[in-house]
């Protein structure tokens, strides 16, 4: 099981601005480094990532070699309603996390 | 007559030379450009970008090139009328210049986007915004590295 971790604040008002973080375990590696031997190392990172509210898509991200090693990805979104949000990473070598958060509106 | 001075002195000149002239690629600045002009105008096509409204910040000296905090805010109200589509972020550098797409609407509250990319040498970074009236703002950073990334092997 791939180890995420997602900040999230619990609570927020209607309409309130919240920020998210986000944070993958990943080496991210480029393809482009090469072992002692010389052999080059193959490419294994991640390339996308989806953020959904409650089912719609907020936030999607592609990501390439340049992203460093457990990328943080960083957004906001604005509190409608309660419910759930979802986070999705996805990239080489069937490499698939996700993540589910709630977020109440008081 | 040569001296042994001299000869030493030509012969390192000789060695050195052409020990740089192996590592180096002589049209590395050309290539990196054609690299990077390429990947913008993959996601910008024809369209003219222009300087403004986008604030890129980004360590002006860093010292760990593997791990570079980059954070990108676009000056847009973010409506439903006018939001920021896509925020795309470039370096001049890397082997790869392409670094990150952010896709945004009216939903995401403030145009705004975290993350920590590789760079792998004193150069530019650049972060486009595309706004949803289709027109591209920028914002460009010089940037001074002293620990590279990726800069075991041929550059590009």
């Amino acid at each position: 099981m791939a180890r995420v971790a997602v900040t999230v604040p619990a609570s927020a008002k209607r309409g309130e601005v919240i920020e998210i973080k986000t944070l993958a375990a990943h080496v991210m590696e480029t393809g482009f480094r090469r072992t002692q031997t010389g052999e080059l190392l193959p490419r294994d990172i991640i390339t996308d990532f989806v953020c959904t509210y409650n089912g719609v898509e907020v936030f999607r991200a592609e990501l390439h070699q340049a992203v460093a090693a457990n990328p943080l990805i960083a957004f906001t979104t604005v509190a409608t309603e309660s419910g759930t949000l979802e986070f999705k990473w996805t990239g080489d070598n069937g490499y698939v996390a996700t993540h589910k958060a709630e977020l109440k509106i008081v | 007559m040569t001296t042994r001075r001299q000869f030493l002195a030509l012969a390192c000149g000789t060695l050195a030379a052409s020990e740089l002239r192996a590592q180096l690629d002589p049209n590395i600045q050309a290539k990196r450009k054609a690299a990077l002009d390429a990947a913008i105008s993959k996601v910008v096509g024809d369209a003219p970008v222009r300087a403004g409204r986008v604030k890129l910040d980004v360590p002006p000296l860093i010292d760990n090139g593997n791990t570079v905090p980059i954070t990108v805010t676009v000056d847009s109200p973010m409506t439903a009328a006018s939001y920021v589509k896509a925020i795309h972020i470039f370096t001049e550098k890397n082997p790869q210049p392409y670094v990150i797409t952010a896709h945004l609407g009216p939903r995401a509250g403030r145009a705004t986007l975290s993350t920590r990319a590789r760079i792998a040498d004193t150069g530019r970074v650049i972060a486009i915004a595309q706004l949803s009236d289709g027109s591209y703002w920028s914002d460009t950073v010089s940037v001074i590295v002293t620990l590279s990334a990726c800069l075991e092997d041929g550059l590009i």
